[in-house]
């Protein structure tokens, strides 16, 4: 089977984000940029698919500026066959994204694509959803475990309150969960050989898409500053305040 | 956190994700046990790291000089100290500019898997110390064989080796026209040669390092393991001290910006007089200052770096790396040290660990003393003092 894992490129998860002086965003000039975290657990379990025999091919794809291609490169080093950057200086909403995927999907016909359940910069949670019903196909999102069998896939998925098992027919999307696997990491002599896989470049219109974001960010700002904690004497305090000073109960 | 992205972040980035998995407590365990941190040393091999400079058709990566300095850097900036390993990255370096091809086919490959460590360089002797040419250890032709006597002395990782480069005399001073004739470089397999004429004995030290004293007492080994011709020996040492001066003075670096993160850290949150520490200038021109010849230190690398790779001569630059990357690596940690406090002397806080560590490299493997003399005299053409 053929995989498809869209990996993003985001503010590395070390780096205390700030936010810029005009509240349009938050800075990624000179800031440290990395794969999403859980776009490392989608292609650790695509090269592990591969490693099993279940995979001949896993197909790496980004979107962004041009920068994404050393997002790709790690993807490859990690054990990715080759990829592809859909490449754009504009803002990306999930909605273009999983439209580029489709366009993507019909381009390449894999049999799964397994992406993040989110990026750790937005935190939209939407992409591998909305691509999915773009495509008409099942979905097994926030997968903890992933088994394929014969013509289908079983995911267990991350619930509230505990563990779902879907199975779904191929070909189908998984988002992934933190507890799916460890990704491994890159050693030197695949850093090597991933500068030699083939990367194709294309841009959102080859596939047709218009990228115009659909939504207006008002204002960006940093969370209100945590105020020091008192001490309460008694439980009798603590109600009480926290009905008549807090008001939340 | 520094150092700033550059131009090898991905290498960087990789080597990072492996080093997480061997965070402070690792490395503060292994300082108190006193042991080898063989766990993470078989990480960096068996992620090709330190056979990054072996040619790709013995299975390296044949990487130039200055990936491998990024490589040690890291491992330094991380915690670790590459002191443990890196042997391994340049002592192979005497093996294939001087080897034979039968010597290489039948070493480089097993080096570069790691089924062979190559971590061992012996060439300083308690009674000669920096008068290198003055060496006593002998070899002598008999037969097919080289019989090995004499006595060497901080020979480091020898525990941790399959085999050693061992530098000997084969032609007495007495016979030589120059005192830099005479010597050999031999490869001793050091499974065959312990209890057969080598001993060694560990020497405790300051830091965690595994070094030894060693005593040659009638040690045979075969001709073919002589590398190169015989009598030019020193020469092949000298051409790999370059490489081996460039990348300790990446790990200093490395050391450097350990030091400067952690101590920028600890003054901005650490607070007395109602301030963090850090907004004072008295505590803050330090640091500033130790950051600044951190940076021009790390210029001097790279230019020692790029020249080497180039295949050009790099002696003064290597040296020159060498002593700015100790000195800087050595203030870092002083004014870390200093701006913890007292914290600073608790093993917790790894800067005392990191501390006596980066000291060693005013001393090793080449004295802050014996580089303003090659500069004295090799560069600026001064009298010759010895
Ligand atoms: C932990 C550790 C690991 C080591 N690992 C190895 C190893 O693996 N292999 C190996 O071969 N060696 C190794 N060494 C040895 C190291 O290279 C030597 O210690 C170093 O070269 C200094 O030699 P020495 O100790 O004999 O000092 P000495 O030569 O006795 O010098 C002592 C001091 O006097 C100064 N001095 C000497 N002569 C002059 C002069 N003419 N002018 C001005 N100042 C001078 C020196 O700069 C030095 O500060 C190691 C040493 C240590 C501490
Ligand atoms: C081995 C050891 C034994 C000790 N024994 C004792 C003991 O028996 N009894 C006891 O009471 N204490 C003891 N101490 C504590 C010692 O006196 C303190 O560590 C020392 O006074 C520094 O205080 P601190 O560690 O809180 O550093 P901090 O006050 O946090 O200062 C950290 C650094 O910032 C600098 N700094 C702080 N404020 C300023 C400023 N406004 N301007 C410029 N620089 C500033 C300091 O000079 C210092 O370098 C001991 C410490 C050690 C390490």
């Amino acid at each position: 089977m053929k995989i498809l894992v869209p990996v993003k490129r985001v503010v590395d998860y070390n780096v205390k984000v700030r936010v810029k002086a005009d509240g349009s965003g938050v800075e990624t000039a000179n800031v440290k940029m990395s794969m999403n975290p859980f776009d490392e657990i989608a292609v650790e379990e695509a090269v592990r698919l591969k490693e099993k025999g279940v995979a001949e091919e896993v197909v790496v794809v980004s979107m962004g500026v041009s920068q994404c291609q050393e997002t790709i490169r790690t993807a490859l080093a990690m054990g990715g066959d080759r990829g592809i950057l859909v490449e754009t200086d504009d803002e990306l909403e999930p909605l273009a994204v999983a439209k580029m995927l489709k366009g993507l999907a019909e381009k390449e016909s894999p049999d799964m694509v397994i992406l993040g359940k989110q990026a750790i910069d937005d935190d939209a949670n939407q992409t591998g959803q909305m691509f999915a019903a773009l495509m008409g196909w099942g979905q097994g999102t926030f997968a903890s475990e992933v088994d394929i069998q014969d013509g289908s896939i079983q995911v267990t998925r991350e619930i509230d309150g505990g563990a779902e098992t879907v199975k779904l027919k191929l070909p189908a999307v998984v988002t992934t969960d933190l507890r799916l696997n460890e990704p491994r990491y890159a050693k030197l002599p695949n850093i090597m050989k991933a500068k030699k896989k083939q990367l194709d470049t294309l841009s959102p219109a080859d596939l047709g898409v218009d990228t115009t974001p659909r939504l207006k960010t008002v204002k960006v700002a940093e969370p209100p500053k945590r105020q020091g904690g008192i001490k309460v004497a008694d439980v009798a305090e603590l109600v009480d305040k926290l009905k008549n000073e807090a008001k939340v109960i | 956190m520094h150092p700033k992205p550059d131009q090898y972040q991905e290498l960087r980035d990789a080597l990072r994700d492996l080093c997480k998995h061997y965070p402070d407590a690792y490395f503060r365990g292994i300082d108190a046990e006193g042991t080898y941190p063989e766990a993470f040393i078989d990480s960096l091999t068996e992620a090709g790291w330190l056979a990054a400079m072996i040619p790709q058709e013995y299975g390296g990566s044949g990487l130039g000089l200055t990936e491998a300095s990024v490589i040690m850097e890291e491992v330094n900036r991380n915690g670790g100290n590459a002191g443990a390993c890196h042997g391994q990255m340049y002592n192979m370096g005497t093996l294939l500019r001087h080897g034979s091809e039968a010597q290489k086919q039948a070493y480089l490959p097993r080096i570069a898997s790691g089924e062979l460590r190559l971590q061992s360089m012996a060439v300083t002797e308690p009674t000669t110390g920096t008068d290198t040419t003055k060496l006593r250890t002998t070899a002598v032709r008999k037969g097919d064989r080289y019989v090995i006597n004499g006595q060497k002395v901080w020979i480091s990782r020898v525990q941790h080796s399959d085999m050693m480069i061992l530098l000997a005399r084969t032609t007495p001073l007495a016979d030589v026209q120059r005192r830099s004739d005479g010597m050999s470089v031999f490869l001793v397999d050091l499974h065959e040669a312990m209890g057969n004429g080598l001993s060694a004995q560990p020497i405790r030290n300051m830091v965690n390092h595994e070094t030894n004293e060693l005593f040659f007492d009638d040690l045979e080994i075969p001709e073919d393991n002589l590398i190169g011709e015989e009598g030019r020996g020193f020469k092949y040492i000298l051409d790999g001290l370059n490489a081996e001066r460039t990348l300790i003075a990446a790990e200093c670096i490395g050391d450097a910006w350990w030091f400067l993160n952690k101590v920028v850290d600890y003054t901005s949150e650490r607070t007395v007089f109602d301030r963090p520490i850090a907004q004072n200038q008295g505590v803050q021109f330090p640091i500033a200052r130790s950051y600044v010849n951190t940076e021009a230190a790390n210029l001097m690398r790279f230019r020692a770096c790029e020249l080497y790779d180039r295949n050009e001569h790099c002696g003064a630059e290597a040296n020159m790396a060498k002593l700015l990357a100790a000195d800087t690596s050595w203030e870092a940690a002083n004014v870390c040290l200093q701006y913890h406090g007292g914290f600073g002397f608790a093993h917790e806080y790894d800067v005392e660990r990191k501390f006596r560590e980066t000291r060693l490299y005013q001393v090793a493997p080449v004295s802050t003393n014996l580089v303003l003399s090659y500069v004295a005299e090799h560069v600026l053409g001064l009298p010759r003092s010895f």
